[in-house]
């Protein structure tokens, strides 16, 4: 899978450790600060990290507007956390994310940092894949609090869904980047195989 | 389920990479920060430079204030405890702060001990001068390390010293021979297992920012291209003469650490920055990064 490169917004947070996962997969990821370098890119990660600190980045630069023409033109993006919350289209707060993703949000869901964690889910990915359990870390993680029609659900956690996605926009609450498990990433590698077959 | 592992402790701390960590005495100075772009605050009742100024004995702050701070913003929030003061820790678990600073920048409680951190569900990030120190905290439980430097001086020199420091001691401890690092284990007084991570992975087990004396974007991008993996800036936001200039412009430094081309637009008119003091006018009595060992 060497010709796919995957983009990482590094504005801040935890793109390395995104990149790192990444390179267990043999595909290369590269990290994007300016919205020109995303250009030639076949899929984007949003990572973990602090929203307000990355979207008060993203519109100095105009990312925003990047980003979203990308996910018009069918390129595949990834979000986890602060990722989804960027993607997503309303926060309980009354703000907006950028709305490429019909679901609405709660943030810091789950109480403050004492009330982080780490739990196993089911993965529900698809039939080529195995679906067993994944180690899921949850840091100051927001909540799902509603999910459209068209986002298929990819993992829950007690009630709460933790992974979906809505074609090209796959969203975790969690972290998969901060373990060695590949499955997610891969998952979402398959995702820009799709994209640039059909393209 | 699992709270509070290392895993989740040391998770947020990966989460705040690449961002700046302010000091702020107020809930409006938190929200500047927070406006400003900073991936997380440290609630203080008096900023270093001040501490500094005032002597007397510097402790944890009133938790009124921590929590006023706490509810004004939605970054995560951080708060200090003296040196070997557990019992101050215990009350900032009590109310939630999402980070304890176990800092030299108050006064020591415990001339002998620093506080058993794997005690506590909150997690904790302690300074550290050399790379012997940080693994001693990193043992005790510390889940985030930061450079000490030479808090409310606006001097980076002290910051620039210990971040090579922890980054020389690193390359040559990855590059020895296994038989040695009992040896230098010894001599560094660090505990033999994280040495031996560090040989093995030639980095830390946990996350790297740095402090004490940045004061400027120059000074942020600097200090990220020796290795640190973010800053902390105390005095020199809110003691320089526009703050949220100067905020929005040291959080785009620390983004931006490679482009000079940015760094030289968001350093332009953003005003003085703190007026400091030269680290090399101090005593010895005056320096308080010799604070813990």
């Amino acid at each position: 899978m060497k010709n796919v490169i995957v983009g990482v917004l590094a504005l801040q947070g935890d793109f390395r450790e995104h990149i790192n996962i990444l390179k267990k997969i043999n595909v290369e990821g590269v990290e994007a600060r300016l919205p020109s370098e995303v250009d030639d890119m076949d899929g984007l990660i949003i990572p973990g990290g602090e929203s307000t600190a990355i979207n008060k980045l993203m519109e100095k630069y105009g990312f925003d507007k990047k980003i979203k023409q990308l996910a018009l033109s069918g390129k595949p993006l990834f979000g986890t956390c602060a990722g989804l919350i960027i993607l997503s289209k309303s926060i309980e707060d009354g703000k907006r994310g950028l709305g490429l993703i019909d679901i609405d949000l709660k943030r810091n869901a789950y109480g403050r940092q004492i009330e982080s964690f780490e739990d196993e889910i089911n993965l529900n990915l698809n039939h080529d894949m195995e679906n067993k359990k994944f180690n899921s870390v949850f840091i100051r993680a927001p909540k799902i609090i509603r999910a459209g029609k068209e986002v298929r659900i990819l993992a829950r956690h007690n009630d709460g869904v933790v992974l979906a996605r809505e074609k090209n926009i796959l969203v975790s609450t969690f972290h998969p980047e901060l373990t060695d498990d590949t499955r997610i990433h891969k998952y979402f590698i398959t995702m820009i195989l799709e994209y640039l077959k059909e393209r | 389920m699992k709270k509070s592992s290392f895993k989740v402790k040391s998770g947020l701390a990966q989460m705040l990479k690449g961002g700046v960590i302010m000091d702020v005495t107020s809930p409006e100075q938190a929200k500047i920060a927070e406006d400003a772009g900073a991936v997380s605050v440290m609630a203080l009742e008096r900023i270093p430079a001040d501490i500094r100024a005032s002597g007397g004995v510097a402790r944890m702050t009133d938790p009124e204030i921590i929590l006023k701070i706490m509810d004004a913003v939605s970054i995560p929030v951080m708060a200090k405890v003296r040196i070997g003061h557990f019992g101050e820790a215990q009350i900032l678990e009590a109310i939630g702060v999402d980070y304890i600073d176990e800092s030299e920048v108050l006064t020591p409680a415990d001339k002998k001990y620093h506080i058993d951190k794997w005690k506590f569900k909150v997690p904790f990030v302690c300074g550290a001068t050399n790379l012997g120190e940080a693994l001693r905290r990193i043992g005790e439980g510390a889940a985030m390390i930061r450079t000490k430097g030479e808090a409310g001086t606006g001097d980076v020199v002290e910051a620039v010293r210990h971040m090579r420091s922890i980054r020389d001691e690193i390359s040559r401890i990855a590059v020895m021979p296994v038989e040695e690092l009992m040896t230098i284990a010894k001599e560094m007084g660090a505990p033999y297992d994280i040495v031996e991570y560090v040989h093995r992975n030639r980095a830390l087990p946990v996350i790297n920012f740095s402090a004490g004396g940045i004061s400027t974007p120059a000074d942020a991008a600097m200090i990220m291209q020796l290795g640190a993996e973010g800053v902390f800036v105390g005095s020199g936001i809110f003691k320089s003469s526009y703050p949220e200039k100067m905020a929005s412009a040291i959080v785009e430094a620390t983004t931006h650490f490679n482009e000079p081309e940015v760094l030289a637009k968001v350093s332009r008119g953003i005003g003085e920055p703190m007026s400091g003091i030269a680290v090399s006018q101090l005593t010895e009595e005056q320096k308080i990064a010799g604070r813990g060992w």
